[in-house]
């Protein structure tokens, strides 16, 4: 275990130099976007003296490399700084999207990560039968599908022909846990059907892989039934893969969302970057892409932590 | 009667009942079956129209808002926060269902002669949600003046620039000095940035708390997503049938749509073009189509060659097709454009000018004249001005080819298109929102010094008579100005009109309407919350 610890501090390290080089990339793509904040908080209507007493009052006069520095100095000491537009705080227009981003993924993952690894077992088990195409043509289909469409198949059938589940996931009022899980069944079930593909053909062929193994091929010898086999011999040797890919997959739950938040009206953190992008409200784009790159970070820094431990050769490289 | 025109009768109403049939076809079907007009009249209010009744839970769509929205009536920009406006705040006047000037907070307004000096005499009757005091005159000074003033960052400064005074002559009555003569002063008073809000003791407004005097009050909301409201009990106008009403933001076309028809919202504030003639088809769903006073303009630099001979404008004016381009692009959708600013669906409308017509050969001879055989021009357009804006422009080059005129589509990025584009190409394609007068139109973006003049048209008889009919009290007098510079803008102004777009939208059919919507937003004039009721 010792050893680990250490990678984790580096890959931490490396982890911040990358959110650091990321905050530039965007500060200044944002810049780059015609128009500024002030045309697009008053939009169509603006007039020039609008726009100069507005550009005044947000401290757009200054160069944009003052204000950068203004907002790295404060984000190093975890104040992310105030929202242009609404004069907000950016914790507190984002902390509640974002909580609301991490159940939806998590409702998403609970369902999707063990349907897609026991799926992915059974279909190595099965290979090459009927059931194994049938599976593969599905999950392909739905992982080949936009989001979007996707959604709207799923509302088309499951909410206006037979309304068993809201068309809209909009969360307002007092939700019982069980109702909430009801309203927001369709978005959950939509990002199923897009991130079970990949983990479950990811299984299956970590899986076949190992099959022709001379350790399973004892195995097999001995007379282990071949769910056995599988289960107990193989699968320990197929983690690692496995891990790597579930974990890209959690990832994609929270960052990848935007389009099933825009066809279920979902109230995540996706949607509020995208009306930030909008408004050019700096601050709250910074905060939303360093979350998102944050989570790929940890995410994948997760992987291979778990990689590691499920896998005790790469502890002691040669 | 016979017994079959009885039973057409019996469906007309119930036809009627459910919204599905306007009062014109109404009448027109009724009297065919054998009905008097009188009769028919009589039926159609007797029996077509149920009365309101109170109660129930609102929920309605909005198709536009943005998480950086916020409470300051200044920077109102997107429809949720419109909507909310009207729905929780008060103005000082109101525009009614068929399009006249109600009382708001105002319960009635007065000018000097010359209609330089305004006096509106505030409602005792009502009062702030939160603030729990009565709006006095204070509180509209201080709202108004929210707008003046040089550090002011309000959409609506322009708006107020001939206000060189607002006083509170009393508690309930406030009096507006202006610059010179302005008959339309108290329609100004709708525009939707003049929200009044409660006053500061320093003069300024407390627009952060969401307070306002309104049918409804906030009770919880997050901007980009939504609000819950209750009624205020006591409201100082008639309506707010409805117990409490719910808010959604709804930017997708399709959530909205799907909304309307699962029923998981009662009316929607914007239906697509595309779709309307297939959710027609639902019973359960009742579609408006309102002529509005928005209108798409194609403004031509009066004073850039080619544009600065009037026999060219008028080229391009003929060689579009107009009747073609509202069946393709705007789906049927809108009310055909004149080439003059001034929508049926505003006052002092006038009836009698000639429709201009598509007529590529008189184009031609008209470019003979002018010397500009083979015209090239180039229209630089962008598809966030209008759903089919770049189609609409493909069409019009297409139609214009039989004139023998070759339009370059110039295809410009979305973002910025009003900062880049408008106002700086010769050439464009732009979308104005509805306004609620002839006058506030022309001064914006007509009259020769408007900072928006987008087609830089000079006119000395039209600025004359704008400032002329913008102090005249006598609207006889007023209608004959205004038509004298609608003839002025077709024959000679230097932009192409090619229709008024039409308000599109929809409510479920157990949701009722009054007979008369207004035109100034969609949705009844974004008061849908405070008109509409349930049916059962």
């Amino acid at each position: 275990m010792g050893d680990i610890l250490p990678l984790v501090a580096k890959r931490l390290g490396f982890g911040l130099l990358t959110l650091l080089v990321i905050s530039v990339i965007i500060f200044f793509m944002v810049e780059l976007l015609p128009g500024d904040i002030a045309q697009a908080v008053l939009g169509q209507g603006a007039t020039e003296e609008n726009l100069a007493a507005l550009r005044e009052r947000m401290g757009l006069n200054d160069p944009a490399i003052v204000r950068y520095f203004d907002w790295l100095s404060g984000a190093v000491v975890g104040n992310f700084g105030e929202s242009i537009v609404t004069g907000e705080r950016v914790s507190s227009i984002i902390t509640e999207r974002f909580v609301n981003t991490l159940f939806l993924a998590a409702y998403a993952a609970v369902i999707a990560v063990p349907f897609a690894i026991l799926l992915g077992i059974i279909v190595a088990l099965l290979r090459n039968t009927l059931f194994d195409r049938v599976a593969n043509v599905l999950t392909l289909t739905s992982i080949s599908s936009p989001e979007f469409f996707l959604g709207y198949i799923l509302i088309l059938y499951l909410a206006v022909k037979t309304s068993m589940f809201p068309a809209i996931a909009s969360l307002s009022g007092d939700l019982s846990f069980g109702e909430l899980l009801h309203r927001t069944f369709l978005p959950a079930l939509t990002l199923v059907l897009v991130v079970t593909a990949h983990m479950m053909r990811m299984t299956r062929a970590a899986i076949i892989n190992l099959l022709a193994s001379p350790y399973i091929e004892m195995a097999r010898l001995k007379g282990t039934p071949p769910w056995k086999v599988i289960v107990k011999h193989a699968l320990p040797n197929a983690w690692a893969p496995i891990i790597n890919v579930v974990a890209l997959n959690l990832a994609y739950l929270i960052t990848g969302v935007v389009l099933v938040e825009v066809v279920f009206v979902y109230p995540g953190i996706g949607q509020s970057l995208v009306d930030a992008v909008s408004k050019r409200d700096f601050p709250v784009v910074q905060a939303c892409c360093l979350i998102f790159a944050a989570t790929f970070i940890l995410l994948n820094l997760a992987a291979d932590v778990g990689a590691i431990l499920t896998n005790p050769r790469l502890r002691h490289p040669k | 009667m016979t017994k079959k025109n009885q039973q057409l009768i019996d469906r007309l109403a119930d036809e009627a009942r459910h919204g599905r049939i306007s009062r014109r076809g109404f009448m027109n079907t009724a009297i065919a079956a054998g009905l008097t007009a009188t009769t028919a009249t009589g039926l159609w209010t007797s029996k077509a129209q149920a009365q309101p009744k109170s109660g129930g839970h609102f929920r309605w769509g909005l198709h536009d808002g943005n998480t950086g929205d916020t409470h300051d009536p200044g920077t109102y920009l997107t429809r949720t926060m419109i909507f909310l406006a009207h729905t929780h705040r008060s103005y000082l006047t109101m525009i009614n269902g068929d399009g006249s000037l109600g009382p708001d907070l105002a319960d009635e307004w007065s000018a000097s002669e010359d209609a330089s000096e305004w006096t509106f005499e505030i409602t005792p009757n009502a009062g702030f949600h939160f603030a729990g005091r009565a709006v006095t005159a204070n509180d509209v000074v201080a709202s108004l003046n929210h707008h003046r003033g040089d550090d002011s960052t309000s959409a609506a400064k322009a708006l107020l620039s001939d206000v060189t005074d607002i006083t509170a002559e009393s508690d309930t009555t406030v009096k507006v000095t202006l610059s010179g003569g302005n008959a339309d002063f108290p329609w100004l008073m709708t525009d939707y940035h003049l929200a009044i809000c409660p006053a500061n003791d320093d003069g300024t407004i407390d627009w952060q708390s969401g307070d306002g005097s309104g049918p409804y009050k906030i009770d919880d909301g997050e901007m980009g997503v939504g609000f819950t409201l209750s009624r205020h009990d006591g409201w100082h106008r008639e309506g707010a049938y409805f117990d409490s009403v719910e808010i959604i933001t709804l930017n997708d076309p399709n959530a909205r749509q799907t909304a309307l028809v699962t029923g998981d919202v009662d009316a929607v504030s914007l239906i697509e073009l595309k779709t309307m003639a297939l959710l027609q088809r639902d019973p359960n769903i009742t579609i408006h189509n309102i002529p509005s006073a928005g209108a798409i303009t194609l403004p031509m630099f009066c004073d850039t060659a080619p544009f600065d001979n009037p026999d060219v404008r008028n080229a391009l004016k003929l060689a579009m097709n107009r009747d073609e381009i509202i069946e393709k692009i705007a789906f049927g959708a809108a009310t055909k454009g004149n080439d003059f600013h001034h929508s049926p669906a505003q006052p002092f409308w006038p009836e009698d000018i000639p429709q201009r017509e598509y007529d590529p050969d008189q184009a031609k001879s008209l470019l003979a004249k002018a010397g500009a055989e083979g015209l090239t021009v180039s229209l630089s357009t962008a598809d966030s001005v209008y759903a089919g804006a770049v189609d609409m422009a493909v069409l019009y080059a297409e139609q214009a080819k039989a004139a023998g005129i070759n339009i370059n589509v110039v295809r410009e990025p979305n973002d910025g298109y009003y900062s880049d584009v408008w106002l700086k190409k010769p050439f464009c394609l732009v979308s104005w929102g509805a306004r609620p007068t002839p006058d506030v139109m022309y001064t914006l973006a007509y009259k020769d010094d408007a900072a928006w003049n987008e087609s830089h048209w000079q006119n000395e008889r039209f600025n004359e008579l704008l400032l002329q009919a913008k102090a005249e009290l006598d609207e006889g007098l007023r209608s004959e100005m205004y038509r004298e510079m609608a003839m002025l803008a077709k024959d000679d102004g230097g932009t192409i009109i090619p229709f008024f777009n039409n308000f599109v939208y929809a409510n479920r059919a157990n949701v009722g309407t009054p007979e008369n919507l207004a035109a100034s937003w969609e949705c009844d004039g974004a008061r849908a919350a405070s008109r509409w009721w349930f049916n059962s």
